[in-house]
């Protein structure tokens, strides 16, 4: 290359700067350098100044699923408006009791799954989720009384290829189902993820999760079992692993290990 | 100059295509095609990344040093890669959880990277832009078309609006799950290919080897 500069030399610094080969040693280290500096430092600002916005938009889809769960999600309302009637609370799983211990409008429920302090290695685990949190984020909505309506609680398990997220609604007997939503997942478009046809959404309603003798029974299965419909939701045609694996995350979050302790407490009016 | 800037934008929608002729950028375009919205998104995405990565590269093309040039056009593109990632973030959330991390592939896009090396680094930046911007065009003509027969028969729906009431919904039609799913894209960009050749002749590659004929039998 160097064969090729003008005959005159350049004048100044930078023009010869720029006039020199590019494949000189020194000018190879200058470029990198430069280009990752400049380069960073846009993607920093990038980062830096949209993470407010960004930080709004998983709050507020959070926030949407807790209301679509509930059924008081109308299109176009205002999402955090709405949510201001929903009391979060964090919840102590295996005494079903809510704890002080945090905040509950900070509490980092994916934080505290991973947490060794914060949660346990589970050796009976039909949801196949390996750990489970000992505290998680509950959401209560409250009538005009201040009674307890609904609580929404989170459950979270795996299908076919991927693990569900989601809410599930229970009323305020701490046996009637209102409704389940999944917010997260990644099953086959048109079988599994059929989870989202709202059709399929509405069989959930009105479901009890115990019969009389207080045994869970809820089930999702092709077949209705001895429980009656009272307690069976039709599996999805065509997706037979995971429906299977809703049967199982549900049957795990509303059991002994999930949330069996304050739905009894839900139930006896001790919330 | 005006029927050359022509050219740069035109010729990659149907004569250069990078999908249907240079047959690059395939695993995004089986990937996010299976609805509109998240097509259209994805061509904004590429066009935009193609066109200023293009268009930086030739602005520095006389000082990036030959035996790093590779490494710096990776830069280039994987900053306006983060940047458009965290720009959808956003403002655009339902549709970056959608398209998830075919939006951070688009670093490796074959059509991107091709461009830097064939094209801007050796014209002006000018033309590197329109290039960039025709391209990109012609990846998102592409994805839309396969878009629209993904959405429309396999879920009955154009952008999310219903368009054929599917069983699943009380209505007629009985969806074709398979095209949702990315194996049927191939099939689709396929016969895309084939329609593209016989319309344009010219377009069909040379056979790399001849069969044999045997004379007098």
């Amino acid at each position: 290359m160097s064969d090729t500069q003008t005959p005159q030399a350049p004048k100044g610094a930078i023009a010869r700067f720029l006039a020199a080969s590019p494949d000189s040693v020194g000018k190879t280290i200058f470029v990198a350098v430069a280009i990752c500096l400049v380069a960073s430092m846009i993607v920093s600002v990038a980062a830096v100044s949209l993470r407010p916005v960004q930080e709004a938009n998983k709050l507020r889809d959070k926030q949407l699923n807790v209301l679509q769960v509930a059924g008081v999600y109308e299109p176009g309302m205002d999402v955090a408006e709405a949510f201001a009637s929903f009391e979060p609370k964090v919840l102590e799983l295996a005494s079903g009791a809510f704890s002080d211990e945090f905040d509950a409008t900070t509490f980092d429920d994916a934080a505290a799954a991973n947490d060794p302090a914060l949660s346990v290695a589970l050796d009976n685990d039909p949801a196949s989720i390996g750990r489970k949190a000992k505290y998680r984020t509950v959401y209560l909505l409250k009538d005009e009384s201040g009674a307890v309506d609904k609580v929404i609680l989170p459950i979270h398990g795996y299908g076919l290829w991927s693990t569900l997220y989601g809410f599930i609604a229970v009323e305020e007997n701490g046996n009637d189902i209102f409704g389940l939503q999944f917010y997260q997942h990644g099953e086959t478009p048109g079988l599994g993820a059929e989870v989202d046809n709202p059709r399929w959404k509405a069989l959930w309603s009105g479901k009890k999760l115990r019969d009389g003798n207080g045994d869970l029974q809820i089930s999702v299965a092709k077949a209705q079992g001895a429980a009656g419909p009272d307690h069976h939701i039709d599996a999805l045609a065509g997706a037979t692993l995971t429906s299977v694996g809703v049967d199982n995350l549900v049957k795990f979050w509303m059991g002994d290990q999930g949330y069996a302790p304050f739905l009894a407490k839900l139930k006896a009016g001790e919330i | 100059m005006a029927q050359k800037r022509r050219e740069l934008l035109l010729d990659p929608l149907v004569d250069n295509n990078p999908i249907t002729l240079q047959v690059l950028g395939i695993c995004s375009a089986l990937a996010v095609t299976s609805s509109l919205k998240v097509a259209f998104v994805m061509a904004l995405a590429v066009t935009f990344v193609t066109a200023f990565s293009s268009l930086f590269i030739s602005i520095l093309r006389s000082q990036i040093p030959s035996s790093i040039r590779i490494i710096v056009q990776m830069v280039i593109i994987a900053s306006l890669v983060i940047l458009v990632d965290q720009v959808l973030k956003a403002y655009a959330f339902e549709i970056s959880k959608t398209l998830s991390v075919f939006v951070g592939l688009i670093i490796t896009n074959c059509i991107v990277m091709g461009r830097a090396e064939a094209f801007a680094m050796q014209n002006p930046p000018g033309a590197a832009f329109l290039d960039g911007i025709g391209n990109g065009m012609g990846y998102g003509l592409i994805l839309m078309m396969v878009g629209v027969i993904r959405e429309l028969f396999g879920a009955g729906s154009l952008f999310g609006i219903t368009i054929l009431e599917t069983v699943n919904n009380g209505g007629w039609y009985v969806p074709n799950g398979m095209l949702l799913l990315p194996p049927s894209a191939f099939f689709v960009i396929g016969l895309l290919i084939w329609g593209f050749r016989t319309w344009k002749p010219a377009q069909v590659e040379e056979r790399e080897f001849k069969i044999q004929t045997v004379e007098g039998h």
